[in-house]
């Protein structure tokens, strides 16, 4: 139990001390991505295979001096954001990572690194080109990045308090409490040219201190963890892999804006962040940095996690409170703001979970040192999630007004199964889309408003040529539509009539005149909608209108898709001859026998036969059918 | 459902009883030990927390997570979050539903063992196409990978 400050410095230097006792530090990435393909099970194995270990252990590797470590810890830890290599595995302090791990490979890791100080060149990372990158650090994948919020992600083991305290953790808690008047607080964070991290950007420094100067008996802060966004996770990732950091921005938060009961909305499709969460939050009761009177500063604050039931809309912040409050979360007009009357009609601050993680470093290095990064009108860094047909997908924290052509190529490492690049979807289903005319945009705040589009969450997916955009367009507008909550007619109606001709446009039965209602029901929806959810919803038709609008044509007019994915508009699928590599392992896969031919001779689709199915070109190892 | 069943409801209702914004959570651990929520559970917890059962089966509808109808043994969720549909998910959906004879209106299998569902967005997006079963992860996924863990459900053991 820490009751005074300096329990905590010693703490903290404790923590430091231990983790220099722990030698050599084997890291197994615990995040979602990696636990899927197995990683718990690598854990475990090395876990036993290093108890038997022989100390003190030697290594020299990459053409280093020597190292002894006369001890080995396993630990677990959250995600490093590499999720298309994994399972992860990382060794300090030398920084190696091995990637795509598998519990086979464990034996050569003891023997071959730990043992005999060698690398284990099948689980370095290799770029296209064949080079060998043995260190996390000089990745290309890492190289452009600049690791804020996620500094500890990968690094230290989320369930261990003490890993946290060995990174300094909790004490810009003690700084804020012991040096820094609430006012001050809310002053270093509007100085650091912070923005919500949560879609709208609005400066973090001044909706604190509308909370602070709002005269309550009772105030509350929120963590929006919602993260509703589909294609995106960096929230999940901060809240699983760095937990305390969150906890600590979030006790930051109420002492600046005079609250003493904090919540964490985490969604309920997250099960693994609540677990952490909770795990954390006992943790720090237990070590009295929650509770009352905390570390003797006369402070008190606690909070405490509400799981989310699977809704959108409550991802808006009045939605949100009605939901917490236990009802149907329903977003209401503002005015009133939160900030004077939220939950339970109090003062209530609301921020999204990476502004938050933002916090703790804020505090340390100082709003200098923060907007020094970044643009200036969109300071910082941002983390995205990039997803979809490219090459590295994973999460990234970069420093705002990187371009997209750095995004997309250098750290992404383009589109995969050798297609190319057609357009990236920004900013989720509020969002919009980006071609490769703005390949050099900066991304920040502001240029892509400009754009059409927003930095959102940071959800990236990234789309090649045999994508249609229509039917992208569709499938965002049928998410919204389908999550539109139904209190406003706008949303609720006009996207079901934006829906309905997106619908049958892609059916090919799209009519001379459907583009021009799409806009103009788009207008109507953005200008009377009641919540974000609506006002934005029409964004990525617009956005598709704007750039791919002869794909739209083309569609009514010819009753053709060029990217040939809308099915109603293709009579069967086609096997390019010159892809092809005769493998035969389409005509395997159809359930119909519409393929015909031999291997090694070549194969033909049946158009009376095939039902578009799809089947044959999930198989196809060489995208040669489209 | 048997009046006994019921009681089963007041340990949890006990644990939220006098806090604010308690029928959520409520919800959430009832959901957790019948697997669905019958009228009869949704009224039984109208009462007990004293709120009207309009309420109570207002937000239960209003929220994705609820079920009125009991699921299949084992719950297949597809996602069709942004991430996974670019990487194709709607082939792995159609073909899960060819091969346990399910549509967008029947979602549970006859035999009551497989129940399907699409989500939006599962966070694993970096191994799209993704689909869990019983909370289980399977990243990049394929209809024969899919239709292969399946039949091994199908014919396995009962673990999950
Ligand atoms: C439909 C809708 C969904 C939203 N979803 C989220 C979400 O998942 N996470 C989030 O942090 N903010 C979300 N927001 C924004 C919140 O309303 C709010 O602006 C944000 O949490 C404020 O935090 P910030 O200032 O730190 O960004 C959403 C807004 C709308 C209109
Ligand atoms: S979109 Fe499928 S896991 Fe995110």
């Amino acid at each position: 139990m820490l009751k005074t400050l300096t329990d905590l410095n010693q703490a903290v230097e404790k923590a430091g001390e231990m983790i220099k006792k722990e030698g050599l530090q084997i890291l197994v990435c615990a995040g979602t991505g990696c636990v899927a393909n197995g990683s718990l099970e690598v854990f475990a194995d090395l876990q036993e295979k290093t108890r038997e270990l022989k100390l003190p252990i030697k290594v020299k590797l990459m053409d280093e001096e020597e190292e002894s470590h006369d001890n080995v810890t396993v630990k677990i830890s959250g995600c490093h954001g590499f999720c298309e290599k994994g399972p992860l595995v990382k060794i300090l302090p030398m920084g190696l990572l091995y990637t795509n791990v598998k519990q086979k490979d464990v034996d050569k890791i003891v023997e071959d690194t730990l043992k005999a100080g060698k690398l284990v060149k099948k689980l370095v990372f290799k770029s296209p080109d064949k080079e060998l990158y043995p260190r996390e650090e000089e990745i290309p994948f890492y190289v452009l990045q600049n690791r804020v919020t996620l500094e500890n992600c990968g690094n230290i083991d989320p369930e261990d308090i003490n890993d946290y305290f060995a990174t300094g953790g909790y004490t810009a808690l003690s700084k804020v409490l012991f040096e820094m008047s609430p006012a001050e607080v809310c002053k270093e964070v509007l100085d650091s040219g912070l923005r919500g991290r949560g879609g709208a950007g609005f400066p973090t420094g001044r909706k604190w201190e509308f909370t602070r100067r709002a005269e309550a008996d009772q105030k509350y802060v929120i963590i929006n963890g919602d993260e509703g966004d589909p294609g995106a996770f960096m929230d999940r990732s901060v809240m699983e892999g760095d937990p305390h950091r969150v906890i600590e921005g979030l006790i930051i938060t109420g002492y600046a804006t005079g609250a003493t009961r904090g919540f964490i909305y985490v969604r309920a499709e997250y099960p693994l962040a609540v677990k952490r969460l909770k795990k954390a939050i006992s943790d720090a009761r237990e070590s009295g940095l929650l509770g009352e009177d905390i570390l003797g500063s006369g402070f008190d604050f606690d909070l405490e996690i509400k799981e989310g039931a699977g809704a959108f809309v409550c991802g808006e912040e009045t939605a949100l409170i009605a939901s917490i409050e236990g009802n149907r979360g329903m977003p209401r007009p503002k005015p009133p703001f939160p900030a004077n009357s939220g939950l339970w009609g109090k003062p209530t601050n609301i921020n999204n979970v990476e502004t938050i993680a933002n916090i703790p470093r804020i505090i340390i290095n100082g709003a200098e040192w923060f907007s020094s990064i970044g643009q200036p009108n969109s300071t910082g860094t941002k983390t995205f999630a990039i997803t979809g047909d490219i090459q590295n997908t994973g999460l990234i924290e970069v420093p705002m007004g990187i371009t997209l052509r750095e995004v997309v190529f250098d750290i992404g490492g383009g589109i995969k199964d050798g297609n190319e690049f057609k357009a990236v979807q920004i900013g989720g289903p509020s969002g919009g889309c980006l071609t490769r005319e703005h390949f050099d945009l900066p991304l920040d705040y502001d240029s892509l408003q400009e754009a059409g589009a927003m930095v959102g969450s940071g959800g990236m997916v990234v789309m090649d040529n045999e994508t249609c955009m229509v039917e992208v367009a569709q499938f965002f507008l049928g998410f919204t539509q389908k999550e539109s909550c139904g209190k406003c007619p706008p949303c609720r109606i006009g996207t079901r009539r934006m829906l309905d001709i997106l619908t049958r446009i892609t059916a090919g039965e799209g009519q001379e005149g459907d583009l021009e209602k799409l806009e103009a029901l788009a207008r109507q929806i953005k200008e009377t909608s009641l919540c974000g959810l609506g006002k934005t919803a029409p964004n990525p038709v617009l956005t598709t209108l704007r750039y791919f609008r002869d794909e739209y044509e083309v569609h009514i007019r010819d009753k053709e898709c060029p990217a040939r994915q809308c099915k109603a508009l293709l009579d069967s699928y086609i096997i390019n001859e010159e892809k092809c590599i005769k493998c035969g392992l389409c005509q395997k896969e159809c359930p119909v026998d519409a393929i015909s031919g031999e291997r090694g001779e070549g194969f033909e689709i049946d158009p009376d036969k095939c039902t578009l199915c799809g089947a044959c070109k999930a198989v196809c190892p060489v995208n040669a059918i489209y | 459902m048997e009046k006994e069943g019921l009681y089963k409801l007041d340990s949890i209702i006990e644990k939220f009883r006098g806090k604010s914004g308690s029928l959520i959570p409520v919800l959430n651990e009832a959901q957790e030990e019948y697997g669905y929520l019958p009228l009869e559970v949704q009224d039984y917890i109208a009462q007990q927390l004293n709120i009207p059962l309009s309420k109570v089966y207002g937000v239960a509808t209003f929220y994705a997570q609820y079920s009125m109808e009991p699921k299949g043994e084992y719950v297949i969720h597809v996602c069709d979050g942004t991430a996974c549909h670019v990487r194709r998910s709607t082939i792995i959906l159609d073909a899960i539903k060819e091969k346990l004879q399910l549509t967008d209106e029947k979602n549970t299998t006859d035999n009551k063992k497989f129940t399907l569902e699409t989500v939006s967005c599962l966070g694993a997006c970096g191994l799209a196409p993704v689909v869990t079963i019983n909370g289980k992860v399977h990243g990049k996924m394929s209809p024969k990978a899919v239709k292969k863990i399946i039949d091994e459900l199908d014919g396995g053991e009962i673990d999950a």
